[in-house]
C-alpha cells in the first residue's frame, strides 16, 4: 500500500518536473514546480519528517513560488515569447544531462547501503528537531539571522532607485 | 500512524536515491536547455529540493535528526538566495529589457 503511494508520488514529482522544464509559458512552469514541491512535501510526510513537510509547503510553495509568480507578473513575462536555443545546443544539453544521470545512477548502483536503523518514533517532530537545532546547531541558527539581515539589506539596495 | 511510520521497511533507500538523481538531472537539463533566466532559477530550486529529499531520506533511514536540521538550513539559504536573485533579475530587466540568458554577455571574455 505504502509502496504504491511512493510510486504515485514519484511519478507526480518527475512528471511535473519534466513539464516545468518543457512548458513554454513561464506561469505554467511555476505551477508545475508548485506541484513538484507539493509531491516532495508528501514524500517528507511518508518519511516521518512532518515539520519539514509543513515548512516545505509554507516556505517553498507559499513564499518562494509566490515571489516567482510576482516577478513574472511584474516583468510581464507570461507571453510565450522566449526564443528557443538552436537545435545543436538543445541536443548537447539533453546529452549532458542524460550523461550526468547515467554516471550518477551507475555510481550509486555499485554502492553498498549502510544498515537501516529501526524506526525512531517522532524523529522529525517539532520537539525533537527543536532540541537538536537549539542545542547542537545554535550558532549556525544565529548565523542564518545575519544571512537574512544581509539578504534583506541587499534586496532593498538593489530595488532602490539610483 | 503506525502504517505511515513503516515506510523505510517498504521502500528501499535506493529508490529514494534514484528519485533524487532523476530530479537533480531534470534540474540540470532545465538549466542547460532554457534561455529564460527565471526558468533557470526554478531549475536551481528543483536541484536544491532533490538534495533536500535525499537528505531527509538518509535521515529517516539512519534514525538521525541532524540531516533534517541541515535541510532546514538549506531552505533558509534558498529563501535568501531567491530574494536576492529575483531582485537582481528585476534590475537586469529594467536595464536591458529582457531576462534572456544569452543577452547577459557583458562579463564574457
Amino acid at each position: 500500500m505504502l509502496a504504491y503511494v511512493f510510486y504515485i508520488l514519484s511519478a507526480i514529482s518527475i512528471g511535473s518536473a519534466l513539464m516545468m522544464v518543457f512548458s513554454k509559458n513561464p506561469v505554467h512552469s511555476v505551477l508545475y514546480l508548485i506541484a513538484t514541491f507539493f509531491s516532495i512535501a508528501a514524500h517528507f510526510i511518508i518519511l516521518n519528517a512532518d515539520f519539514l513537510a509543513i515548512v516545505q509547503i509554507i516556505v517553498y510553495t507559499g513564499a518562494i513560488m509566490v515571489l516567482f509568480l510576482y516577478v513574472i507578473m511584474l516583468l510581464n513575462l507570461n507571453s510565450e515569447s522566449e526564443v528557443s536555443k538552436s537545435t545543436i545546443v538543445k541536443v548537447a544539453a539533453a546529452l549532458s544531462a542524460g550523461l550526468l544521470f547515467l554516471v550518477m545512477v551507475a555510481s550509486f548502483k555499485e554502492s553498498v547501503a549502510l544498515p537501516v536503523s529501526e524506526v525512531v518514533p517522532g524523529l522529525g517532530s517539532v520537539k525533537n528537531l527543536g532540541k537538536v537545532l537549539f542545542s547542537e546547531y545554535l550558532l549556525p541558527f544565529e548565523a542564518t539571522s545575519v544571512l537574512f539581515l544581509s539578504a534583506m539589506a541587499g534586496s532593498v539596495l538593489l530595488a532602490k532607485k539610483k | 500512524m503506525n502504517e505511515i511510520t513503516s515506510t523505510i521497511q517498504v521502500v528501499p533507500l535506493e529508490y529514494y536515491i534514484f528519485l533524487s538523481v532523476t530530479l537533480f538531472s531534470i534540474g540540470v537539463l532545465g538549466m542547460l536547455l532554457r534561455r529564460n533566466a527565471i526558468i533557470a532559477f526554478m531549475s536551481i530550486e528543483l536541484m536544491l529540493n532533490a538534495v533536500n529529499l535525499l537528505m531527509v531520506a538518509f535521515s529517516a533511514f539512519r534514525g538521525d535528526a541532524k540531516g533534517q536540521v541541515f535541510v532546514f538550513f538549506i531552505m533558509v539559504v534558498a529563501a535568501a538566495e531567491v530574494a536576492i536573485g529575483l531582485a537582481i533579475l528585476t534590475m537586469i530587466h529594467h536595464n536591458r529589457g529582457s531576462v534572456d540568458i544569452n543577452a547577459l554577455n557583458k562579463l564574457k571574455w
